[in-house]
């Protein structure tokens, strides 16, 4: 998939949600970690590492987790994409939006009790899934993401 | 270096190094903090109204959605406040199951902080993946950190059929037992990981990190015989003023929690800390061996005898050691539960039946020590078996008011010490990490903005 002259440097975000694939892609490292590590550059990693830098920096791969809640979300979000050669949305959060978007279902009572928080921290209206802010090259389903389908992803990545 | 009358603003956008995402900003004019926000800058998914309305028995699975880390602490607190609220009282092989399944949400949560999230901090490294692998000590490290994450999350596996949102785990017991045979062949890997856990105990006992806070406190949690996370009395213990033995200990029954904690909105904030019953208060692993190590496996007692000499402690750093310890308390109560089982019975799991004269309306409270501390479920549930309302109390929050008065009163003691901008970075990061805070979590229920 990319010319494997030098290391592949992947990036793994997390927006909206509980970060379940993050703990999934840590405890992969326990069997993997030898293995990707002769092969990848890790650019951005919160959970591994405090050398993230402000500013989003070129990556081959960038793994999303999460759904998008905020405008603050959706711009990093988009300057990941600019920064992406492919672009991975894990889990169910970032594909189909759920259930990090369970407030987009509320009735009115539920609405009016959540309005005051939701307008001073300036939510998004909707919660968005990360199709419907970036294009979307590659998907990993399952809640947590799916373990076999993101090896196989991983292992097309590094050929 | 600072300017001569020492005024310099940090602002640390996304902590590292934590679960979920937090942020810190300080203010300092002339050497004093002028103001100084700890913020959780995670965006809320709004579950206690999520609930509302949906049927009870669909709860626990959402709610292990609040968290991926400690997604099986969620799904064992509501599953708990949903037998109780129905009279179910699950089978002893179902307790024993779900002890397994949860010593290896232990084994594997406190392995990924105090391993991943810590110990970089001890060996001043930014990743456990910068460890040198041509240095004997942190190859080794390097590869325990794996190693022992391993055994933790096979355990959950093979109990519960995933580590994460485990999902066989139900109300009334398990959808699929496991495996006696898949079972029995992890007490190898317990042993094997043991001596490595001796040696964290023994990184953490030589650390030097101390610090008090200077107010009295209390620390809370679930007391049982067999220290096993889901089942006892809540106990709490309170120093008379800082320097002072935890001399005043209260046992209090699981239902009554909610009475004793307080939720106390910051006037400031969207936030909600908590005391209790009036006093600053901390749960979590330094809470639970500062109130009940005597009821920790007899094996772990033997191993951890100096580290077991420190407690009870009110050095916040030893939240990093008592870890430690639970991580072999973990090891030893699962290997001692997997030695004693000779069969799995087949057992479906209890249904839930209306009570005599039609189904009417119930409460249910669960209360489970989560890897970060006391877990507070509470649903009131309608006549129709659905949610009325839910009340979800978690440990970061419970936190969260000793830990912003912590933070405060060391960037105060670095500014005396003329500490520059990045000590006082690195040692603030550290302190926070020693909470081992959890925003995913938190993040539902409080919003600080501390001044």
């Amino acid at each position: 998939m990319i010319s494997m002259d030098k290391k592949l440097r992947i990036g793994w975000f997390s927006f909206t949600c509980c970060e379940d694939s993050t703990i999934i892609f840590t405890e992969l490292l326990n069997k993997y970690c030898k293995e990707w590590l002769q092969k990848i550059e890790f650019v951005h990693a919160r959970v591994l590492m405090k050398k993230n830098s402000k500013e989003i920096k070129e990556m081959d791969v960038a793994f999303i987790e999460g759904a998008i809640s905020s405008n603050s979300q959706e711009a990093k979000l988009k300057k990941i994409r600019e920064k992406a050669k492919i672009l991975v949305a894990i889990g169910s959060c970032a594909i189909n939006g759920s259930p990090s978007n369970q407030r987009n279902f509320f009735n009115q009572e539920n609405i009016e009790e959540i309005r005051p928080i939701l307008e001073i921290f300036k939510y998004k209206e909707k919660v968005l899934k990360v199709s419907e802010v970036v294009r979307v090259d590659e998907s990993v389903p399952g809640c947590p993401m799916n373990e076999t389908i993101f090896l196989e992803l991983m292992k097309k990545c590094l050929l | 270096m600072h300017d001569p009358g020492n005024n310099f603003d940090i602002n640390l956008e996304e902590i590292s190094k934590i679960e979920g995402a937090a942020s810190l900003e300080l203010k300092v004019r002339n050497n004093k903090i002028e103001d100084l926000k700890f913020s959780i800058s995670e965006w809320k998914r709004f579950y206690t109204q999520a609930i509302k309305g949906k049927p009870v028995v669909a709860i626990p699975q959402l709610v292990a959605r609040i968290c991926g880390t400690c997604s099986n602490a969620h799904l064992l607190a509501a599953i708990e406040a949903v037998e109780k609220a129905f009279n179910i009282v699950p089978s002893a092989q179902t307790m024993l199951l779900r002890k397994l399944l949860y010593y290896g949400l232990i084994i594997r949560d406190h392995a990924l902080h105090l391993y991943v999230f810590s110990l970089p901090d001890l060996f001043g490294k930014d990743s456990i993946l910068d460890f040198d692998e041509n240095d004997p000590i942190q190859h080794e490290l390097l590869d325990d950190t794996f190693s022992v994450k391993e055994v933790g999350n096979q355990l959950s596996i093979v109990v519960g059929g995933r580590s994460v949102h485990a999902p066989q785990p139900t109300i009334g017991g398990f959808l699929k037992l496991p495996e006696l045979v898949q079972i029995k062949n992890l007490k190898n890997d317990l042993l094997n990981i043991r001596p490595k856990i001796i040696k964290l105990i023994q990184i953490y006992l030589e650390a030097k990190d101390y610090q008090v806070l200077k107010a009295p406190m209390s620390f809370a949690g679930l007391y049982s015989s067999d220290f096993s996370f889901l089942e006892g009395t809540v106990k709490s213990c309170t120093s008379a003023d800082p320097s002072d033995s935890l001399a005043i200990c209260k046992m209090i029954a699981e239902e009554d929690l909610g009475k004793y904690l307080e939720g106390i909105v910051i006037p400031y904030s969207h936030a909600r800390g908590f005391k209790f019953d009036g006093n600053l208060m901390m749960v979590g692993a330094l809470a639970r061996l500062n109130i009940s190590k005597e009821n920790l496996n007899s094996k772990t007692k033997e191993s951890a005898k100096e580290a077991l000499k420190l407690f009870p402690s009110t050095n916040l750093y030893h939240n990093n050691l008592a870890q430690a310890v639970e991580i072999l308390h973990a090891i030893d109560a699962s290997f001692e539960i997997i030695d004693g089982l000779n069969e799995i019975t087949p057992e479906s799991p209890i249904k839930i039946n209306p009570p005599a004269g039609g189904p009417k309306k119930t409460i249910g409270i669960g209360v489970i020590e989560a890897p970060r501390g006391s877990l507070y479920y509470r649903l009131e549930i309608n006549a129709d078996g659905t949610v009325k309302k839910g009340e979800i109390i978690v440990p970061t929050g419970q936190n969260q008011i000793v830990m912003e008065k912590a933070i405060y009163e060391l960037v105060e003691n670095l500014l005396l010490t003329n500490a520059n901008q990045e000590k006082i970075i690195v040692e603030v990061e550290k302190l926070i990490r020693a909470f081992d805070p959890c925003m995913s979590c938190a993040a539902h229920f409080l919003k600080v903005k501390w001044k």
